[in-house]
């Protein structure tokens, strides 16, 4: 036996007697995905179990390094667990922006001090964070942020407006883009800093959203104390860690399925709604064709992710590859929950509309709308890929 | 390539296939490799015996051309083979008529699909037989094809491929084999003709600049480009799952000619569009490429004809 099929066998057994049986299904309900943070509320106390255990072993972000609260395992030690978790349909014991994009940017350019102060607590679910990247005035257009920090000694004062803040209402701390270097030029004068949102000067307002929830803000800084020592890398630097973090956060964006479900529910609400004809057929012809071609794409789309996955164990970044996998991944999900829509008709249409999407097919339907915006626009990553894979001219 | 290293082939497998057969497709290579190499060696290997022994080194050394005769009509379906071989005494004897059969006309053998009551059979057949007619029929991309009739041939039980029992398993290996690999012909098409557009596009100048520099070019090359990229991944487990004999080895495969065709056809279209006015001459390739697509697409069926497997597969 090869010492990954050791490690297998251990993983299967210590999960088969840890896992509670209740944390053993498929998300239904937002309620289903835990965000940690001092503010939470276990949805039960197998919930809280579950994410004490795995905190435990470092299994939350399994392949951060021991110190730092991960579990130090290697790229298929990781697969493995993955596999062995789904094989159980154990749910994830803890999703956060901490995990998707904090950590990686920190793990790569923080301090050893940050790294020991801050990834900890990301993995043991005890700090939630959230991201303050766009600005009323800057959304596409990143680089050209306002918020400015003003240079005071031994800390910045900052003062602006981000928006679109997923979160903010519920985050413990922030990373921020923030103008440090007025002088420098556009791309050169911002910093990443991270700080408390329970701050002096740090206010925040919901946003409601079109699917009916209200999980972003917009969020004010008034002259908020932050320490120099909470700059991440060297100042002015903020551009390269922001997007570095950014290809990690439309990786994750890609994949959003695996996360919240899959396709199953097209198949059985199309059949279910629509019915077969007397050939075994959806008895819809037309929306039989749309639903086959999304399948053939969410096929080719599943084998590119795995496909990233293993460039990515290999060692490799993936850099401008991000921004394919967003647009591919976003662009079908949409097509994903509008067929959904489709298939289910007025049923689908009905029902509370005060829901975050997960169960509810359409807000679902609506949220999945995002999916094309956040983390920078689907036009955004084709110019991204024209300019960086395509190496066509541009403007700028 | 393909065949096992007793029959005098190297055993590659379907992944290094996949990558000789994307080269064809950036040459636009007239060759029998899917004909013979790839088609005709699969079912050879997959039947075994006798057949394997006599002819696999001839195929490996590159001195017979063999040819797979299984479409009948305009459109492939090999659920509704119409030729049949009536048993007689020890033999049979077959009527078929066979239409773009891929080199078919210079073929040393024949691989013949026909119908022995419900049961699937696959007959080496040899094409200077007077009961056999071959007519030629080049196909728009100037591949080598013919259309075959068949009358009365009288055939021995030992001119039968393989066991009656087997024919469809044999025929469907077969198939899939040669469906991932047309596949990878036609992404090389594809990675061809696009990589060609985007050259074209930096060089290229209209209103003083290089045409590249406008967006609405720009952005369908590169969804044109994450299309692509996918799809070379979706080939690619397709190869990987047939090599190790997957279960999901099947589903990838059809999956995989749908999109490839889908892909590559909107590669040559935009071609020709970006190309301009010289796009519709010969003075650039893209015509030949758009030729092979579309001949590729028809190859071993459409995306229609996979993705109503698929469908069916998961229940509608
Ligand atoms: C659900 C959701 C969650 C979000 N969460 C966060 C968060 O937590 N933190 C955070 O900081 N931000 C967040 N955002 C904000 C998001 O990053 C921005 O909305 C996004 O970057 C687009 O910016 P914008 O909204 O200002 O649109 P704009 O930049 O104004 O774009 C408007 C339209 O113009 C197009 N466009 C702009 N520039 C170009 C160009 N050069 N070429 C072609 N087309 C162009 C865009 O593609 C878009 O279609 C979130 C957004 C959504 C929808």
């Amino acid at each position: 036996m090869t010492s990954l099929d050791e490690f297998r066998m251990e993983t299967r057994a210590w999960l088969e007697e840890n896992c509670p049986q209740d944390m053993r299904k498929a998300v239904t309900t937002e309620e289903d995905i835990c965000w940690g943070g001092r503010n939470w509320t276990f949805k039960s106390e197998a919930q809280k179990q579950w994410l004490e255990r795995m905190a435990e072993r470092g299994w939350t972000v399994p392949s951060w390094p021991k110190e730092y609260g991960g579990g130090g395992l290697s790229g298929d030690e990781v697969k493995i667990l993955k596999e062995e978790m789904k094989r159980i349909d154990a749910m994830s014991p803890l999703e956060s922006f901490g995990i998707w994009m904090l950590g990686p940017a920190l793990l790569k350019y923080g301090s050893h001090e940050q790294k020991l102060e801050h990834l900890p607590k990301i993995a043991r679910g005890e700090i939630r964070w959230c991201q303050g990247y766009s600005e009323p005035g800057s959304g596409s257009d990143l680089a050209s942020v306002q918020t400015k920090g003003v240079d005071m000694g031994d800390h910045f004062l900052v003062s602006g407006q981000k928006i679109w803040t997923s979160y903010a209402d519920k985050a413990d701390w922030i990373f921020a883009l923030v103008r440090t270097e007025p002088d420098a030029k556009k791309h050169k004068g911002i910093s990443f800093l991270l700080f408390d949102m329970t701050s002096e000067g740090v206010s925040t307002k919901p946003i409601r959203l079109i699917s009916g929830s209200s999980p972003f803000c917009e969020t004010f800084f008034d002259e908020v104390k932050v320490p120099m020592e909470n700059v991440v890398d060297e100042r002015g630097n903020g551009w390269t860690i922001a997007k570095y973090l950014l290809t990690h956060e439309r990786e994750m964006v890609s994949n959003l399925d695996a996360i919240f479900g899959g396709s199953a529910g097209l198949y059985e609400t199309a059949v279910e709604s629509i019915g077969l004809d007397e050939t075994g057929r959806l008895d819809d012809p037309l929306l039989r064709a749309d639903i086959g071609d999304f399948l053939v794409d969410e096929m080719a789309l599943t084998a590119h992710l795995a496909a990233a996955k293993d460039f990515h164990r290999a060692g490799n970044q993936l850099g401008a590859r991000s921004a394919e996998l967003k647009y591919l991944g976003t662009e079908l999900n949409k097509r994903r929950q509008s067929l959904v829509v489709q298939a289910g008709g007025l049923e689908a249409l009905s029902g509370p509309e005060e829901n975050s999407g997960i169960g509810n097919q359409s807000a679902s339907w609506l949220r999945s709308k995002g999916n094309s915006i956040e983390g920078g626009t689907s036009e955004i990553m084709l110019s991204i890929i024209s300019k960086a894979v395509l190496r066509l001219p541009s403007l700028g | 390539m393909l065949l096992p290293e007793e029959a005098g082939g190297y055993d590659f497998g379907h992944r290094a296939a996949g990558l000789v057969a994307e080269e064809m497709g950036r040459n636009l290579t007239a060759s029998p490799f899917l004909s013979t190499a790839v088609l005709s060696a699969i079912a050879l290997r997959q039947a075994g015996g006798e057949h394997l022994s006599e002819w696999g080194p001839k195929i490996a050394a590159g001195e017979a051309v063999m040819a797979l005769a299984i479409d009948e009509g305009a459109k492939h379906n090999p659920s509704r083979i119409k030729a049949t071989a009536e048993p007689d005494g020890n033999g049979f004897i077959l009527n078929a008529r066979k239409r773009a059969v891929f080199d078919g006309y210079n073929a040393d053998r024949l691989i013949v699909a026909a119908k022995s009551g419900d049961e699937t059979c696959l007959f080496l057949v040899d094409p200077s037989a007077a009961e056999v007619d071959v007519e030629r029929n080049a196909m728009l991309d100037s591949r080598n094809a013919a259309n075959i009739q068949i009358t009365n041939l009288h055939l021995d039980g030992k001119d039968l491929l393989c066991p009656l029992d087997k024919g469809t398993e044999v025929l469907e290996a077969t198939l899939r084999s040669g469906r991932a690999i047309s596949a990878s012909e036609q992404l090389g098409v594809a990675r061809e003709v696009a990589e060609r557009t985007t050259a074209y596009l930096n060089e290229r100048k209209q209103f003083g600049v290089p045409i590249g520099m406008f967006q609405a070019l720009q952005h369908r090359m590169a969804d044109l480009y994450c299309q692509i990229e996918e799809t070379a991944s979706l080939i690619s487990a397709a190869l990987r799952s047939i090599d190790t004999t997957s279960d999901s080895a099947e589903e990838l495969t059809r999956a995989a000619k749908a999109k490839v065709a889908k892909v590559s056809r909107l590669a040559t279209e935009e071609a020709v569009q970006m190309h301009g006015g010289i796009g519709m001459t010969d003075e650039v390739d893209v015509g030949l490429f758009m030729k092979r697509d579309r001949v590729l697409t028809e190859m071993l069926g459409d995306s229609a004809h996979h993705i109503d497997f698929l469908l069916k597969r998961r229940g509608l």
